[in-house]
């Protein structure tokens, strides 16, 4: 797909790009302040590759998605999309690409069916011709199909604009926090489609504040106040914690928090569901009882330290901690 | 759950340290039943966790709870007042922050603090007290004169939070107060929910992020409108034998039939 589309590049595009997208410097400024969004932000994403954008509110992401769809001008860098230029090629662009920005921002007074009809027929296609991509959402809706998009709830709303932002077979997919608000299941239905899709070969580059959605990417970056923090397969990115985790548990856990962040050997200490983690300079029997030793001292019950794995929370908890600017 | 057995009479006379009480507390819209015959007691000082997926129901429930809505069948007291009875009375005594920032973005913090205190009866003197508190728990000393529009979400979320217990209210009810939210603030944020539970502030929380679920004292989990669960995290896991929340809330959710909110 990339190498056909990439005959037609204009001059000042990167010229046979064999990545689905691919981002130089990319930077981006908003304001008389000049307040930095984004801060040369450069990465490559693969044809067929999911690859997540992972950080929180304010972290640029989505000025990211809004560069790269062409509906924002970057302050400097370059990037292209399907071997496009994202300032020179604009038009191709808006033709290969599907988003589904983070705010829902389908035509609230049409039905589901219209609006689907819409979005097909502004792209030169109909339903009929990319069924098969949407079928596994669509029959989920279609039973609402004459409602309309403003009157739905959340969850569907969420699975009509994925819908629309398929119904052109776009090459790639931009998703900006589809999982936002979302609760627990319908967020791992959402990833098997996401899975489905790129089988279909579709490159997806998807958003979330999700740290375990992180997982479920081929490759992600994490992202912090405009800069990339690291890029890597997840797996790769979780070992690469430079320290021992331990984690910890007893009766009073806000108790555990408090008293072991200042303890001799302990870098930092913070909640992490039934546990807390506990991270050390050197994982080994004397820390282990120091801990222990210490809780008891505190009067805690119940207590248990155990050997623990880093996750990308971890790593990004770490990173936030350090300070990035 | 042994709340079913005791006659509402008496609920009202000896529930001096129960903040949230409801029996068989039920919401229809036409012929859809939203909630259906939730029974639940939450202690003062407790946090309570609120799950469900999106369309469970929980927040019809709430807005009962809150006094907003009508309940269609069944009882509920809160902070000591009745909901069809007392619902004004039972907006003074709670606070409550919805997912959606509320607060007002082109108010500074100060205006913002000075503006809901002043909404809620607060006394000037008092307002005083209560606002320099908030902003030095905040550490916001030299933010105060700033657009709230301007604050990063985190800021944002936890600024809401302090408004809504600037009264000092027997509750609080948390409409997913951290989605979005970085890992780091949604820890200082449930730093703030604990400093307000052991203020004796009930807190009354939902969530999707069920890592949070772990640090509520108990939770009840809502499928299509009624609590298919409700117990400590740790008994929960237990009876699900199972270590991880996520399983527990799979099983549960998995069987629902409704879809979306």
């Amino acid at each position: 797909m990339n190498s056909s589309f990439s005959i037609l590049n204009s001059p000042l595009s990167i010229p046979n790009s064999p990545f689905s997208i691919q981002a130089n410097g990319l930077t981006k400024w908003y304001g008389k302040e000049k307040t930095v969004a984004v801060d040369d932000v450069s990465f490559t994403v693969e044809p067929g590759e999911i690859f997540g954008l992972i950080g929180p509110d304010g972290a640029g992401k989505t000025s990211i998605f809004r560069m790269l769809t062409t509906l924002l001008l970057p302050d400097g860098g370059n990037a292209s999309v399907s071997g496009f230029d994202i300032v020179k090629d604009y038009k191709r662009i808006r033709n290969t690409v599907g988003y589904m920005p983070g705010k829902f921002s389908l035509y609230q007074d049409l039905s589901v069916e219209e609006n689907l009809n819409f979005f097909a027929t502004v792209f030169n296609t109909t339903i009929e011709e990319n069924y098969h991509l949407i079928e596994d959402i669509y029959i989920q809706i279609e039973p609402f199909k004459t409602r309309r998009a403003g009157k739905l709830s959340g969850g569907m709303k969420q699975k009509l604009a994925l819908c629309c932002a398929l119904i052109h077979k776009p090459a790639v997919l931009f998703l900006d926090e589809p999982t936002t608000g979302v609760d627990p299941v319908s967020r791992k239905e959402f990833w098997e489609m996401l899975k489905r899709l790129k089988k279909e070969g579709i490159t997806i580059l998807v958003a979330t504040p999700y740290m375990d959605e992180a997982n479920l990417c081929d490759r992600i970056a994490l992202l912090q106040s405009g800069k990339i923090l690291t890029i890597n397969s997840p797996a790769t990115i979780s070992a690469s914690f430079p320290h021992p985790i331990l984690k910890v548990k007893a009766s009073k856990m806000s108790m555990v928090i408090k008293s072991l962040a200042s303890l001799r050997g302990v870098i930092s200490c913070y909640g992490f569901g039934e546990y807390a983690h506990v991270v050390v300079e050197k994982e080994n029997d004397k820390i282990i009882d120091n801990i222990k030793e210490h809780l008891i001292a505190l009067n805690l019950q119940e207590i248990e330290v155990r050997k623990s794995e880093p996750t990308i929370e971890d790593v990004f908890i770490s990173f936030s901690r350090n300070g990035v600017n | 759950m042994k709340m079913c057995l005791f006659h509402f009479r008496e609920m009202e006379s000896t529930n001096n340290n129960l903040s949230i009480q409801t029996e068989k507390l039920t919401k229809r819209f036409g012929d859809f039943t939203a909630v259906n015959e939730i029974t639940l007691e939450v202690r003062k000082g407790e946090i309570f966790g609120f799950l469900g997926a999106n369309g469970a129901g929980k927040t019809t429930a709430m807005r009962m709870l809150c006094g907003l809505s009508k309940p269609t069948a069944g009882k509920a007291v809160i902070a000591g007042y009745d909901v069809y009875k007392g619902t004004e009375q039972i907006k003074k005594r709670i606070g409550y922050m919805s997912q959606k920032f509320s607060l007002y973005e082109d108010l500074t913090i100060i205006e913002n603090v000075s503006f809901f205190g002043g909404i809620y009866g607060i006394t000037s003197s008092q307002l005083k007290i209560n606002s320099e508190a908030l902003i030095n728990r905040l550490g916001l000393e030299n933010e105060t004169k700033k657009l709230v529009g301007s604050l990063p979400l985190g800021w944002k979320q936890k600024l809401a939070f302090s408004v809504a217990i600037l009264h000092q209210p027997e509750i609080v009810f948390l409409d997913e107060p951290t989605g979005g939210v970085d890992p780091v603030t949604r820890r200082q944020f449930w730093d703030l929910i604990y400093d307000a539970s052991d203020a004796g502030i009930t807190v009354f929380v939902t969530t999707h992020y069920l890592d949070e679920a772990e640090y509520c004292n108990r939770i009840s989990i809502m499928v299509d409108g009624s609590i298919a669960a409700l117990d400590t995290p740790s008994n929960l896991k237990k009876k699900f034998a199972t270590e991880s929340m996520d399983d527990v809330f799979y099983e549960l959710a998995r069987g629902a039939k409704r879809t979306g909110d």
